[in-house]
C-alpha cells in the first residue's frame, strides 16, 4: 500500500481516534485515509477549514485524553506553531505529521518553529516499514511524556507503495490520563483544569502565577530529553574514513552510495538520525572518532550539520555535501536524489 | 440588637449580619461555581456579572457534572482559573475550534466558550464563524463590550461610529477605521446557527433577560440542536474612559443601540408547541 | 416627625469585597442604597449603606461585579419606623 495509507493505519492501530487536517500537498492522502478509515473505528476524522483551526481541534480532543493527530506540510506546520508552542505548555499529548516538501522543515521541527522555550520530540522514518514503527512509537512517546511528538515524513513517503502489515507495537502499558476533561469533576470543589498558563485552580490568592508553570513545564522538558533514548541507524561506521550522515528517505540513496562504495573496498560508513531531536550526538560523534572526514547530506541550504558538527566537536572536518535540489513543482523527486550523483560528492570528500 | 447604625451622619439598616427576623435566603454572595469571589478586574465591569449569569445558567440545568468551559484570553481569563467547572484554556480567537474538537470527541460533555469581542471577532472569526456554519453542538459567549480591555482599551471589530479608544482618538471613523461588525446578525443568517441571542449586563432587567438567553442557548446544545450563540453586551469604563456609575447608560446609548438586543433566532422555540395546547 | 416604611428584606453587605463601582445604587428599585461619603474600606473605595424599605429583589446582587451581596426576603414583612420625611 501507499506511504499516506500506511500510515494512516499505523496511527489507528497505534489508538489514535481524532484525526483533523487540511489538504495540503503531500499530506493531503493522509487525510484522505483517516476520513475513510477512523469512522469505522468510532473514531472521528475532521477536515478543518484551515491548520490553525486543525490543530485546534486536535488540541480539543487530546484534552479530553483521546489519542489525537493532526497535520500537514511545512507551510501548514508554520501556521500551527503559536498552538504547537502552547499545547506543550499545557502538557498535552498530541502527535503532528510532517509530510514534508525536501527537506528544509529541520529547523522548525527541531528548534521549536514556534514562540517560546518549548521541546518537541521528532521522528525521521527512512522508509514506509519504519514510518509504520515509529507513528506508534510516537503514541506512545506522547502520552508518556505528556509532549507533543513530531513525525518528520516526505512526499516520496507518502507515494511510495510497498507491501507492509501493520502490526500493534506493544510498548507496554500506558500512563493513567487523570488529567484529561470530561465535565466530572465538575461542582467538587476539585474541577480540573488544562492551560497553558497553569494547571491549578486558584484557592488563596488571585490569578496564575506563570513563572511557577513556565518552570515545571522546563523541567518536564528537561526530563524527557534526559530520558528519551536518541535513536539512529548505523551502518559500517566503525572503520570508516568517511562518515555521510543523512535522515529520511534520501538517506536509502545515501546508504545504498555507502553500500556501493564498500563493495569496492572503499572505507565509508553511514549515521542515518532517527530522532532528530533528541540528536543522536554519542552516535555521530562515536562514528566521527577516527574518521576523516564526516559528509552531511540534506535537501536543503544546511540545516541538520548544524547539529553534526556540534555532536563531532573537531573531531573531524565536517563537509556539506547536500544543497536545495527541486524539481519545478517544489515538492517533486529532487533531480540529485540519484545513487550515482551521492556517490560521486562522497568520493569528492575522499580525495580531499 | 439594634436594627440600625450610623454611617457618615446618617442612620441605616445594619448590614453586618443575617437578618435575626426569619426570613430566607433569596441570593448569596460568591454564586456556587466561582471558587474565589475577588478579582482584579476593574470597579463597574460587566464581566463578572456576565460570568455569573452564564454559570448559573449551567447550574440551574443540571450539568455541572459533564460541562467543559473554554477560555479565550482576555480580562475575563482570569476566570479560567477560578471556577469549579472543569475548564481548557485556549488562544486568543482559537477557542470555537478547541471548543470543536472536545465536543466531537466527548459529544456526551456540555461545551461552552468564554470570548471577548477582539477574541471572537478580531482574531478568532473564521473559527466562530466555521463551527456555527457546521452546526457544531457547542455553545458560544461572546462579551462584547467594543475594546480590548486587557490590552488598555484598544479597538476591536465591534467598536462603534464614534467611540474613543486608544487607537481610535478621536472617536471611530468609517474612512478611516471601517465599520463594525455586528457578529450575532452575521452569525443568525448561517444555517446551522440554531440559537442565537443578544443580551446585555448594564441593568438588573437586562441580566435577567441575558440569563434566560444562556439558559435556551445552553438547552439548544443539550438538545443536538445545533450552534448556540450568546453575545453580552458588558460595562468597561476604563475601556470607554467614563466614571463607573456612567457606563450603563453608555452602554445603552452607544453599543446597544447598534448591536440591538433580543433574540435573534430560536430553533427550539420555535419548534415547541404553542403555550396552552 | 416620623413615618412607618414597609421592608420586606435586607441584604448582607461584604464591605471589603466593594469596589466602589456604584452600579448598585441605581439598580435598586426602591431606592434604599447609598454610597457612604466619607467612610471607606480596607481598600480605600466606598461602599453601600441600606435604608429601610428593601423589597428583597436581589437587583443589586444581580448587578454587582463583585459579589458583594447577600439578598433576604422576609418571612413577614416589616413595619419599620424611621425619623424625616
Amino acid at each position: 500500500m501507499e506511504g499516506s495509507e500506511a500510515i494512516a493505519d499505523a496511527m489507528i492501530a497505534a489508538g489514535c481516534r481524532f484525526f483533523a487536517g487540511y489538504p495540503m500537498t503531500p499530506f493531503t492522502e493522509v487525510l484522505e485515509h483517516m476520513a475513510r478509515k477512523l469512522p469505522a473505528v468510532g473514531g472521528v476524522c475532521m477536515n478543518a477549514e484551515s491548520e490553525i483551526e486543525a490543530v485546534g481541534m486536535a488540541w480539543g480532543a487530546a484534552a479530553t485524553g483521546t489519542p489525537a493527530a493532526t497535520g500537514s506540510t511545512g507551510q501548514g506546520l508554520s501556521l500551527m506553531q503559536e498552538s504547537l508552542a502552547e499545547i506543550t505548555l499545557a502538557r498535552l499529548p498530541l502527535v503532528v505529521l510532517n509530510m514534508a516538501r525536501a527537506q528544509g522543515d529541520y529547523y522548525q521541527a527541531t528548534r521549536g518553529g514556534g514562540h517560546g522555550d518549548y521541546r518537541h520530540l521528532v521522528l525521521a522514518p527512512g522508509d514506509v516499514a519504519e514510518a509504520v514503527e515509529l507513528v506508534q512509537l510516537a503514541f506512545d512517546l506522547t502520552v508518556r511524556w505528556r509532549n507533543p511528538v513530531l513525525v518528520m515524513g516526505d512526499y516520496y513517503l507518502a507515494h511510495t507503495a510497498r507491501s507492509v502489515s501493520v502490526e500493534p507495537l506493544d510498548f507496554g502499558p500506558r500512563p493513567d490520563t487523570d488529567w484529561a476533561l470530561d465535565g466530572s469533576t465538575g461542582g467538587t470543589g476539585r474541577a480540573k483544569l488544562v492551560s497553558f498558563l497553569g494547571s491549578a485552580k486558584q484557592r488563596d490568592h488571585v490569578g496564575y502565577d506563570l513563572s511557577d508553570h513556565y518552570a515545571a513545564c522546563a523541567a518536564a522538558s528537561a526530563a524527557m530529553v534526559a530520558s528519551v533514548q536518541p535513536l539512529a541507524e548505523c551502518l559500517d561506521t566503525d572503520d570508516a574514513e568517511v562518515v555521510v550522515v543523512a535522515f529520511g528517505t534520501p538517506a536509502t540513496y545515501a546508504k545504498a552510495a555507502v553500500r556501493q562504495l564498500r563493495a569496492q573496498g572503499t572505507r565509508v560508513g553511514l549515521v542515518r538520525p532517527v530522532t532528530l531531536f533528541p540528536f543522536p550526538t554519542d552516535a555521530v560523534a562515536g562514528a566521527a572518532e577516527g574518521a576523516r572526514a564526516v559528509a552531511v547530506y540534506e535537501n536543503n541550504q544546511g540545516q541538520m550539520v548544524d547539529d553534526v558538527r556540534l555532536a563531532v566537536l573537531g573531531r573531524a572536518p565536517v563537509h556539506f555535501i547536500g544543497g536545495l535540489s527541486l524539481d519545478g513543482s517544489g515538492f517533486g523527486i529532487a533531480p540529485d536524489l540519484d545513487v550515482a550523483v551521492l556517490r560521486g560528492r562522497i568520493e569528492e570528500v575522499l580525495a580531499r | 440588637m439594634s436594627r440600625s447604625t450610623r454611617v457618615d451622619g446618617r442612620i441605616v439598616v445594619r448590614t453586618d449580619r443575617v437578618p435575626d427576623e426569619p426570613a430566607r435566603l433569596v441570593d448569596d454572595f460568591t454564586p456556587a461555581l466561582i471558587d474565589v469571589g475577588e478579582h482584579h478586574l476593574c470597579p463597574g465591569c460587566g464581566e463578572p456579572v456576565a460570568m455569573r449569569a452564564a454559570l448559573e445558567a449551567v447550574a440551574e440545568l443540571g450539568v455541572v457534572g459533564r460541562a467543559i468551559g473554554v477560555f479565550g484570553i482576555g480580562c475575563y481569563t482570569a476566570f479560567s482559573n477560578n471556577l469549579d467547572v472543569e475548564v481548557l484554556q485556549a488562544l486568543h480567537g482559537r477557542a470555537p475550534s478547541v471548543a470543536t474538537g472536545v465536543k466531537r470527541a466527548r459529544p456526551d460533555t456540555v461545551v461552552f466558550t468564554v470570548q471577548g469581542d477582539g477574541d471572537m471577532v478580531n482574531e478568532g472569526l473564521q473559527e466562530v464563524i466555521h463551527t456555527a456554519a457546521r452546526g457544531e453542538n457547542v455553545t458560544c459567549i461572546m462579551l462584547n463590550n467594543g475594546v480590548f480591555g486587557e490590552t488598555g482599551g484598544h479597538m476591536t471589530a465591534t467598536t462603534v461610529l464614534g467611540q474613543r479608544t486608544k487607537t481610535s482618538l478621536e472617536g471611530r471613523d468609517p474612512v478611516v477605521h471601517g465599520r463594525p461588525i455586528l457578529l450575532a446578525t452575521l452569525v443568525a443568517q448561517l444555517d446551522g446557527a440554531a440559537y442565537v441571542a443578544r443580551g446585555a449586563v448594564n441593568n438588573a432587567g437586562n441580566v435577567a433577560r441575558t440569563k434566560k438567553m444562556l439558559l435556551q442557548a445552553l438547552r439548544t446544545q443539550i438538545a443536538g440542536a445545533g450552534f448556540s450563540f450568546v453575545e453580552i453586551l458588558t460595562m468597561c469604563p476604563t475601556g470607554w474612559f467614563v466614571e463607573t456609575q456612567e457606563a450603563p447608560d453608555y452602554l445603552a446609548d452607544n453599543l446597544a443601540v447598534v448591536h440591538t438586543g433580543g433574540v435573534l433566532k430560536d430553533v427550539l422555540g420555535a419548534a415547541a408547541p404553542p403555550e396552552g395546547s | 416627625m416620623s413615618r412607618t416604611v414597609l421592608t420586606r428584606g435586607t441584604v448582607v453587605i461584604d464591605t471589603e469585597a466593594c469596589k466602589g463601582c456604584d452600579l448598585c445604587i441605581d439598580a435598586c428599585p426602591p431606592g434604599v442604597l447609598a454610597m457612604t461619603t466619607r467612610t471607606v474600606n480596607g481598600r480605600g473605595y466606598r461602599f453601600p449603606v441600606l435604608s429601610e424599605g428593601c423589597t428583597g429583589c436581589a437587583a443589586c446582587s444581580q448587578v454587582c461585579p463583585d459579589f458583594v451581596f447577600q439578598v433576604y426576603k422576609y418571612e413577614t414583612p416589616l413595619t419599620v419606623a424611621v425619623k424625616g420625611p
